[in-house]
């Protein structure tokens, strides 16, 4: 039987590149969870995404031993987080199953806003935050700076701020013993009825759906029934086990530990996260606080290439989902790139990254259009409608006002770039709220700015304007009304639905001339001038022209000629027939695929 | 109907024979040419004499036409020899005309006129321009004043049918060389003259210059300069009958017309390219593999593309579009009118049909009609018509 009072559970919080994965390689090397041998860098990163990209997707939980200082032995339960802000809602839910939280800072770096918004969802959740200064043995390490910003965010003095490096051990174990010492035990009721926390889960080929648990009152024994108190649904504990981290099942989890859980469920939808277990002979009466479920933010038109991939593409969406709840989508119809999906993200990086594997683990080749974000439409009746897509906003006529989601902003800056931030800022139409000195040196800035700008370009701006030192976190705000206005780009009179945009008004004219000299560029010759223009509703914006072609012809055509000319000729005809065709303008592929490219060129 | 002129020359009968020998290989040429094998220039000739003889009977031959390569670098009595050939094998008409390709270089009086006691009665020269600069950068050996002699020589020697080749387009040439150009060829009084636009083929050193840098033509400026010789050549009298041809009345490449009216043409020399019994072949392209095949009995054919059913019609309109006169009316032209992008191309001015017949009005845009033609299906209830003749 354990003893709740030698729980420790725990998370580590900290901006991406800050050293969480290599700390928690240390802890697993300290507590011989890991031998130094079987030492794989990262161990807890399973996705070869997450080891490329140095940033953890999916929360992951480690169960290790550690005797103290004091002579004890304590379970340490280290639940991982995904440190960026499109996953905060994973975040949080690793936080519930935590008494406390590592907050661990760059020496060289500083906080970050992504440390901030953790930071702040821990202090929320009624963790204890333990800081840590990581990295101390770098060149550029400034730990005193450092340990100012840390106590002006979280209290404190700087002087208890434990200084670690993470990459040769330095301080480790005296962190593991601040953890030992400050964070609480569990308070759980270990006889009383069984509560269980389903704080995540993942789709498992030959196991079915495996539930992350954190028991909090009563035991978990395989071969129980149990209840999901949310969804309602009983299933048999197949196995229960701890993560060692190998699987390692056990006969029983007590209150307080973290671990496991099997019941053979197939379907990733019948097991919620954030759900309630408890024994469905003897059920609790009250299910544990749960959490908001993810909602997308950001959408995405994806398009197969190869229209024949269109099924390919729904089946890969499919057994992403399986792993990701929060991905969202519906079929979608484009006449410039037929038949795809219409895809939400919780956020930019999301959205990448859902691409990323889509093309790598999928070998899909996709066309996406540019992200929008959901507008608010309030129609003549009164009634307010969602839309997702810029092709479903309805002509002015037909509404009364939209709306747009607003987000607070946090961004953290080296203050000499506070001007340059603040007209940036101003150009987004962002909303100037507070701001706050970390240090002499760091500032913290608060703004409510539209969605649809950071989704647009804002991250690659702020990063070119503070030469990549300001950071950025947001999280939803409000919706407000605004002066939105939809405009569309026309090829030789015919809209390119795949063009189409929701944009503020006084942006319309800078999008318009953007895609038409874009289009311009991309579009090859025709046999007549192809206009392109940008317009809202019926009023052309902006206008550029393709030429016609002047000269189309092959020299020669004699004797010696003419079965030559005809193999090219038809090699040539075969390419035109691969083009995608707007009224009579054949549009290469790879012209709507590099229109839709966000780059950097402003 | 009745049909014109171009038309009747599908009837003629007609032959090539491929010289591949010059004295250097100018940089854009993607031809099968040799520069260098003046040596094997004799057992080259006996290959092809002996191609000849082995060749099947056609009947009177009403147009030769010596091609290259250079075949005014080969000496005139080879030359007589292969005409010889072809007179013992099949005939030569009295009224045949009989071309040969010729460089400025190379085209003193006393070869003219033994080409002219040969037989050969039209001269083809490579002028190209008139512009050293541009000769230059063409990789040419001749200037401007060559072509003024060798035309001179020519015409002393008793050539009444002479022809000149003009390249336009090359990145040194500008608006005002072009017309200079054209107006010195206009002054020389040809009886015909090509205009073509400076083509970076694949494999050619102008290629691989153009890869690494060097200015490429610009197709717009090649359609000014197309459309400046579309002015100042009628002017003169000549009078464009193809996309690169212009000729006073009466003196198109008789060769050529039969070419692009579907007629039958025999060939001979490596990489020769022939159309007999609706079967396009062609000889093997390198010199040393054609001759052996030659020298042990075996005919030197390396690719047959049979044209038939459908195809037939396709090739029709294929060749006969490259013509001013176009073509007259059949399924091919039916279907075309019928295709969104025929509809596209009457609607744009590029094609049209005048008299029953099916033109290319913006020659500089024939590609696209090209590409069209080769994309067609037969209309409805087509059937195959009988070739009586096959019976």
């Amino acid at each position: 039987m354990t003893n709740q009072s030698r729980i420790r559970n725990f998370s580590i919080i900290a901006h991406i590149d800050h050293g969480k994965s290599t700390l928690a390689d240390r802890l697993l090397e300290l507590t011989g969870a890991v031998s130094e041998r079987d030492m794989r860098e990262q161990v807890l990163d399973t996705m070869d995404l997450e080891r490329e990209r140095g940033i953890t997707i999916k929360a992951q939980t480690v169960r290790l031993d550690y005797r103290a200082g004091d002579g004890q032995d304590y379970i340490l339960n280290l639940i991982d987080t995904p440190g960026h802000v499109d996953f905060s809602y994973e975040v949080s839910r690793s936080l519930a199953a935590c008494e406390g939280a590592l907050l661990l800072v760059d020496a060289a770096q500083g906080v970050q806003a992504q440390t901030l918004a953790n930071a702040y969802l821990a202090v929320d959740a009624g963790l204890e935050v333990i800081p840590a200064i990581n990295k101390i043995d770098l060149v550029a390490a400034d730990p005193d700076r450092v340990a100012a910003e840390i106590s002006n965010v979280i209290g404190g003095s700087p002087d208890d701020i434990v200084r670690i490096s993470a990459k040769t051990g330095e301080g480790v174990e005296e962190l593991l013993e601040r953890l030992v010492e400050q964070v609480p035990p569990p308070a759980g009721d270990p006889d009383g009825p069984l509560r269980a926390l389903v704080f995540d889960s993942y789709y498992d080929a030959y196991r079915g759906v495996v539930c992350y648990v954190r028991v909090v009152d009563g035991r978990l024994r395989s071969g129980f029934r149990l209840k999901f108190i949310a969804t309602g649904e009983t299933h048999d504990t197949a196995e229960v086990g701890i993560l060692t981290p190998a699987a390692k099942p056990l006969n029983v989890l007590e209150a307080g530990e973290v671990g496991y859980l099997i019941t053979g469920v197939k379907e990733i939808d019948r097991i919620k996260v954030g759900d309630t277990l408890t024994d469905s002979a003897s059920p609790a009466r009250e299910p544990l606080p749960g959490y908001a479920e993810p909602k997308p933010m950001v959408f995405s038109g994806l398009f197969p290439t190869d229209g024949d991939d269109f099924e390919r593409l729904r089946e890969a969406l499919e057994k992403l989902r399986l792993n990701d709840g929060s991905l969202m989508w519906e079929a979608e119809t484009s006449r410039a790139l037929g038949f795809g999906f219409r895809v939400g993200f919780l956020g930019l990086l999301h959205m990448e990254i859902v691409r990323e594997r889509l093309e790598r683990e999928y070998d899909l080749d996709l066309v996406a259009t540019a992200p929008s974000v959901a507008y608010r439409v309030t129609l003549p009746d009164g009634s307010v409608k969602e839309i997702k897509s810029p092709q479903d906003l309805p002509d002015p006529g037909s509404r009364v006002r939209v709306s747009e989601p607003y987000v607070r902003a946090m961004i953290l800056t080296p203050s000499e770039y506070v001007g340059p931030i603040m007209e940036l800022v101003t150009t987004k139409r962002g909303e100037v709220g507070n701001m706050s000195y970390l240090s002499p040196e760091r500032v913290e800035l608060d703004y409510q700015i539209p969605l649809a700008e950071i989704v647009f370009d804002f991250f690659d701006l702020l990063k070119s304007r503070t030469k990549g030192y300001a950071s950025l976190d947001y999280e939803p705000a409000d919706y407000r009304t605004a002066d939105l206005v939809r405009v569309d780009i026309l090829l030789n009179g015919q809209p390119v639905d795949a063009f189409s945009a929701v944009l503020h008004r006084d942006k319309a004219a800078d999008y318009g001339k953007t895609m038409t000299e874009r289009l311009r560029a991309l579009i090859p010759r025709q046999m007549f001038d192809v206009p392109i223009q940008a317009a809202i509703g019926g009023k052309i914006i902006s206008r550029e022209t393709v030429k016609a072609k002047r000269k189309d012809v092959i020299a020669k055509c004699y004797g010696g000629d003419v079965t030559r000319k005809k193999k090219l000729l038809t090699k040539q005809k075969e390419g035109k027939k691969r083009m995608k065709m707007v009224g009579s303008v054949e549009v290469p592929q790879e012209a709507f695929v590099a229109a839709l490219r966000v780059d950097d060129d402003t | 109907m009745k049909p014109l002129e171009v038309d009747i020359h599908a009837a003629m009968s007609a032959a090539y024979v491929h010289i591949p020998f010059c004295s250097a290989i100018c940089p854009y040429c993607d031809f099968a040419v040799v520069a260098g094998a003046d040596d094997r220039i004799e057992r080259y000739v006996d290959a092809v004499v002996a191609e000849i003889r082995m060749s099947g009977r056609r009947r009177e031959l009403e147009a030769v036409y010596f091609g290259g390569g250079t075949p005014s670098h080969v000496r005139p009595y080879l030359l007589g020899r292969v005409l010889d050939a072809l007179r013992a094998r099949h005939g030569i008409a009295p009224a045949a005309e009989i071309s040969l390709e010729a460089n400025p270089e190379d085209f003193g009086e006393e070869r003219a006129e033994e080409l002219l006691s040969d037989g050969f009665n039209r001269v083809s020269f490579g002028a190209q321009s008139f512009d050293d600069d541009v000769l230059a950068r063409l990789g040419r050996r001749h200037r401007a004043e060559d072509i003024d002699r060798s035309i001179d020589n020519a015409r002393r020697a008793g050539f009444g049918n002479v022809s000149l080749d003009l390249i336009f387009g090359t990145p040194v040439e500008t608006g005002d060389s072009w017309a200079a150009s054209l107006q010195r060829a206009v002054d020389l009084r040809p009886d015909h003259v090509s205009c073509y636009a400076l083509t970076v083929e694949p494999g050619t050193p102008l290629h691989r210059e153009v890869k690494a840098g060097a200015e490429a033509p610009d197709p717009d400026t090649q359609a000014d300069r197309y459309e400046l010789a579309e002015m100042i050549l009628p002017l003169a009298g000549l009078d464009r009958y193809e996309v690169s041809n212009w000729s006073r009345p009466g003196r198109q490449c008789r060769y050529n017309l039969v070419v692009w009216a579907q007629g039958e043409y025999e060939a001979y020399g490596n990489g020769a390219h022939r159309f007999l019994g609706g079967v396009r072949s062609h000889n093997v392209r390198r010199l040393e593999a054609y001759m052996e095949r030659i020298e042990v009995g075996t005919r030197p054919i390396a690719g047959t593309d049979p044209i038939e059913g459908w195809d037939v019609e396709i090739d029709r309109l294929f060749v006969g579009l490259r013509r001013s006169a176009g073509v007259g009316p059949g399924p091919g032209v039916e279907s075309l009118l019928q295709t969104s992008g025929g509809q596209m191309l009457l609607r744009e001015g590029i094609i049209e049909v005048a008299d029953g017949r099916l033109v290319v009005r913006r020659p500089l845009l024939a590609d696209e009609v090209h590409r069209q033609v080769l994309d067609l299906a037969p209309p409805q209830g087509w059937v195959e018509s009988l070739n009586t003749d096959n019976l």
